[in-house]
């Protein structure tokens, strides 16, 4: 049986910053979700479904907040599903609504994910210590830099690569309204100028801690006719692995090179770095931009720094990588994977704005969470697919 | 001797919370003394005002204050208080429809029984003297005298458009049986490992679930206190609830003997110097120190050895 | 539409479970029960979902260890739910809907003990003025009861005759820690607790966890004799206030079960951890008087957090499986007061 044709015909999201003081949780959710109802010429009415997702609750210390936010979602009446794989859930999220769509379900759902970082402070709550253990976890960039420096030592990387990936990306955010980072300051120079902060990462090389939401309209083939620039949805794919195992590649996780052959087969591509004309791609640490080029199969073993580095990634190369400055430059946690499927989506419907890629036909968005061992990943084309 | 360790743990924060500007409403009108209400497009008057109004879904714009006296339209005894309820002894929660309200407001009455309490029954806000804008800032409810609540003065004039909401939660925290038996080891100075039954992989510390096949490791292994650093991390960063002062070395011991490595502190040597492949052992903590954890080893540190060939840990990464 | 059944289901329940909050080691029977019912291996399973939360863990990320059960080289399509396991299990019917799988797991787990429960479900509240007064489950639920008997919708007998029916259930289930029914008049003579509300009106605080198996069409055959087929699913939420709802009617349960045909309905496992709350299910779905509820003695004498609704699908599948019954309808319930609401009919033919 094949999947029921569906499209993503709204995106809205907040402009992202540290402390968005000025709304309540509610409130900032609101701001993504009218901005993608009006993007998708609809209301609340016409909304079948709400799909919220969010990364882990202690961040704004609400349990389960999608059931006091409901009647302010405008889900009161409506069915709501609540997701949460950690820093893959925007991802995730937006793969659930989807296949409310694709199963037949309903013809228009709403969905929404958020972090309002402020609340508290994420270093905080990913790192209550544990008794028994040795407290030496120091949140999510003490986890991901040894595995950044076990990716330079294997692919002997020259160090200056992720101050090129981060410059790119703070560059391209200024050309990003919604963006929470803007310092036209950023260069490669200026990044390896900044603190080390967790060795081998430099805090210039680090995602900021945003508030911020995103919200997608996602419909059915006979409703997707009103819209003039539909982003189809050509294959979704979510795996997911354990955080630690014996003799695990964490540089590379199986799950993710998993994930992205199951993606590329559903939408029918054989070259991504041919067949894909722009990325969205989950970089929390300027280095995960390399790590994926390679995982995803645009660059081969060893070679995503070499892509990297020659400006394929830029907004006018080869393979351009998020051009919305990506995680790197706005990260408001759970909204960071729903924000680049969306971003995939404006590219594809040629509505990215000044962050536009000329003639996107097919487009990838990407998320990963937890220790790299949860993904989520779709690629949206601007005409129906065949298959 | 119980099958699993447990220890307490307390997760606590002082949200910050944001309010928007009809939480903010609300909660200004507290710490003036007001309780206000939020007027939806069905003209009913809704104490506190939803966010957003039910039907339109526009934000609720027309506030309308309310009277602090209203009428109980249901109640329960609470025999048990919970820690930050509005009081530790006994009390009654209600939900009272003050006067010039369409829909009632939860909050706590002060009675000494619940014989005193009872639905349709007329009662007052009784005010904090010191207000924030905080749902607090009524302390409770209490009987409605002839007299009225007593009134009180608007505190500032500035909006309210924040409140804290302190968290705090006690857990009690148990380790998987397979961990327990980890941390018991270590009590005695042993490192123990187990190792899966069906890929023969060894697990240190041992896991309920062998991650590859999910099965239980099973067959005891004590491993060596020496291994090879296999990556880490330099920390630098300081941050809320950390137990070590930055700058340290964190990294990824790969144990003599255990197929996954542990994570720990490297110490005696500048951190410039620790190195992927770098040899190292584990440096106990004074044996009167030693409980069930991993702390007990204090830290690990080089052995002098040539480093390990990449060859020997690549697979590890 | 695909047909699409409950084939496998495998639950442990118990007031205090001696393991971490993880449930890593609770899972791993569970699943191999599955594995056994079916007589599939964890590669057979097209599709895995979980429901847990992080509060009642008390850590961020607190379901990542789980999937450590499944045994995840090769690594699983996988999601997870922040909600109950009759959700979780939604998603994977969806999944199995859109025609990219044919089969799926889903469980949910919860370690209630580790916490003080009804505290810290304040935290599910509205965070702005509800939560800073840490409103306890028992005592919203005792508000809710309230309303119902001052309105004369229903009375304490009423609700001390669900209670006493549930206990008596339970005796025949191993997995209710709480049983044994006397009469009504015994339990109206035992004392208040969170007046309306005694004791036996309140679910006890359960650890536990539990697994469901689907499968569509002819996988689900070869599984089953009699697969429970899922001939309905459908699950709606209220607003959450407890102002400005009528907290003597479920909304979303009723919205829900106009969505389903419930004629010829024999068996109702409704998830209801308050006694009056069941009553108000039973109005909402118009239930006749002679569909027998909750036979499994019901959340009253057990109720897993996370697990406790998908339990329920459980209780019903089985007992088409059997051939006792033909038709159910089963209940999830979630958030304060029965904020949001999921109806599954199952039904027995080949």
């Amino acid at each position: 049986m094949a999947k029921q044709p569906a499209a993503v015909v709204g995106v809205g999201q907040t402009h992202h910053r540290a402390k968005r003081e000025d709304v309540s949780m509610a409130g900032l959710c609101r701001e993504a979700i009218d901005r993608a109802l009006a993007d998708a010429n609809m209301t609340f009415d016409d909304i079948d479904a709400v799909v919220v997702g969010k990364a882990p609750d202690l961040f704004e210390g609400v349990m389960m907040p999608e059931l006091f936010l409901a009647e302010s979602l405008g889900a009161a009446g409506k069915p709501l599903l609540r997701v949460h794989t950690a820093g893959s859930v925007g991802g995730s999220t937006a793969i659930v609504a989807s296949s409310l769509v694709q199963a037949g379900v309903h013809k228009r759902v709403l969905t929404v994910a958020y972090e309002k970082q402020s609340e508290s402070n994420a270093m905080w709550a990913l790192s209550v210590p544990l008794p028994f253990n040795m407290p030496v976890h120091a949140g999510a960039g003490g986890y991901f830099a040894p595995h950044v420096r076990s990716y330079i030592r294997r692919s002997e990387a020259p160090t200056h690569v992720g101050a090129i990936v981060a410059a790119k990306d703070r560059q391209n955010a200024l050309k990003n309204p919604y963006a929470h980072l803007k310092n036209p300051d950023t260069t490669v120079e200026s990044v390896l100028a900044s603190q080390m902060l967790w060795d081998p990462i430099r805090y210039d090389e680090t995602c900021p801690s945003s508030d911020g939401a995103c919200a997608l309209v996602i419909v059915s083939e006979d409703v997707a006719a009103a819209s003039p620039n539909p982003a189809w949805i050509h294959g979704t794919v979510m795996r997911s692995e354990a955080t630690t195992a014996a003799e695990r590649d964490q540089v590379n996780p199986q799950a993710s090179r998993d994930a992205a052959a199951a993606l590329w087969k559903q939408a029918g591509i054989t070259n991504p770095l041919e067949e894909i004309d722009a990325a969205e791609i989950y970089v929390p640490f300027s280095w995960f931009e390399p790590m994926w080029l390679e995982s995803l199969g645009f660059a081969e073993l060893g070679g995503g720094w070499k892509l990297s580095e020659s400006g394929a990634t830029a907004m006018d190369g080869k393979i351009p990588v998020n051009c919305s400055g990506g995680v790197l430059s706005s990260n408001p946690i759970g909204a960071s994977g729903m924000l680049r499927f969306g971003e995939a989506a404006l590219q594809v419907r040629g509505a990215a704005g000044e962050h536009q890629v000329d003639g996107v036909r097919r487009a990838l968005g990407h998320a990963y969470g937890g220790g790299s061992q949860f993904f989520a990943m779709w690629v949206v084309g601007a005409e129906k697919p065949s298959n | 001797m119980t099958r699993t360790l447990s220890a307490p743990v307390t997760v606590a924060f002082d949200y910050t919370r944001s309010t928007g500007p009809v939480i903010g409403r609300f909660l200004t009108g507290l710490r003036d003394g007001q309780v206000v209400g939020g007027r939806t497009s069905e003209g009913a008057v809704v104490v506190p005002p939803p966010e957003f109004d039910p039907v339109t879904h526009e934000p609720i714009t027309d506030f309308v204050e309310v009277a602090p006296v209203g009428t109980v339209t249901s109640w329960t005894w609470v025999p048990e208080p919970v820690k930050g309820q509005p009081f530790d002894r006994p009390f009654a929660f209600v939900l009272v429809r003050l006067d010039g309200a369409d829909a009632p407001l939860l909050h706590a009455l002060d009675v000494s029984s619940p014989d005193e309490v009872s639905t349709g029954m007329r009662v007052q806000v009784r005010w904090r003297e010191e207000r924030v804008g905080s749902i607090t800032d009524i302390e409770c409810f209490e009987v409605a005298t002839e007299s009225g609540p007593t009134g009180v003065e608007a505190i500032g004039d500035n909006p309210v458009t924040g409140v804290i909401v302190p968290v705090s939660l006690d857990y009690l925290y148990a380790a998987s049986p397979e961990e327990s038996a980890f941390y018991r080891g270590l009590n005695e100075g042993r490192i123990l490992g187990q190792r899966c039954p069906t890929c023969e992989k060894v697990y240190v510390p041992p896991r309920s679930a062998c991650p590859t096949d999910g099965t239980p490791t099973s067959e005891e292994v004590e491993v060596s206190q020496t291994g090879t650093i296999t990556t880490f991390c330099i920390v630098n960063v300081p941050f809320l609830g950390q137990k070590i002062t930055p700058p340290y070395v964190s990294a990824y011991v790969l144990l003599d003997g255990a197929d996954i490595a542990v994570l720990h502190l490297i110490l005696g040597v500048p951190a410039a110097e620790v190195r992927m492949g770098m040899r190292v052992e584990a440096v106990w903590k004074p044996r009167e120190e030693w409980t069930y954890s991993l702390e007990n080893i204090d830290h690990f540190e080089p052995t002098g050895e040539p480093d390990a060939d990449y060859d020997t840990y690549k697979h590890h990464l | 539409m695909r047909d699409v059944a409950v084939v496998g289901f495998a639950q442990r329940q118990m007031p205090e479970f001696d393991g971490s909050p993880t449930c890593v080691e609770l899972l791993v029977p569970l699943l191999a029960e599955c594995y056994e019912q079916t007589g599939w291996t964890r590669r057979d399973v097209g599709f895995w979902c979980s429901g847990s939360s992080d509060y009642l863990a008390g850590r961020s990320f607190s379901f990542v260890q789980a999937v450590d059960a499944i045994g995840v080289i090769p690594p699983v399509n996988e999601s997870h739910v922040e909600m109950d396991l009759a959700w979780a299990l939604y998603e994977a019917w969806l999944k199995i809907q859109t025609g990219e799988v044919d089969t799926a797991l889903v469980y949910a787990f919860g370690k209630s003990s580790a916490g003080v429960l009804r505290r810290s479900l304040s935290l599910q509240l509205e965070p702005y003025t509800m939560t800073p007064l840490w409103p306890d489950t028992v005592s919203l639920a005792a508000l809710q009861a309230r309303v119902g008997i001052d309105a004369g919708v229903w009375d304490e007998a009423a609700m001390a005759e669900v209670a006493n029916r549930s206990l008596t259930d339970a005796e025949k289930n191993e997995y209710s820690i709480r049983k044994g029914g006397s009469s009504v008049e015994e339990l109206l003579a035992r004392p208040m607790y969170a007046d309306p509300l005694r004791k036996h009106d309140c679910s006890p605080v359960t650890d536990g966890a539990a697994a469901i198996v689907l499968a569509a069409g002819d996988k689900a055959r070869e599984v089953r004799e009699k697969p429970a087929w899922i001939s309905g699913l459908a699950h709606f939420v209220d607003p959450m206030s407890m102002g400005t709802r009528d907290l003597t009617r479920a909304p979303s349960a009723a919205r829900a079960a106009a969505q389903l045909d419930l004629s010829g309905v024999e068996l109702a496992e409704l998830h209801a951890p308050f006694s009056h709350q069941e009553l108000i299910l039973r109005r909402e779905l118009d239930l006749a008087d002679d569909v027998r509820v909750n036979p499994s003695g019901g959340a009253l004498t057990s109720n897993p957090m996370f697990s406790g609704g998908g339990i329920r699908i459980g209780e019903a599948a089985a007992r088409i499986w059997s051939g006792e019954i033909g038709k159910a309808v089963a209940h999830a319930t979630s958030g304060p007061a029965l904020q949001q609401n999921l109806l599954c009919t199952l039904e027995g033919r080949n």
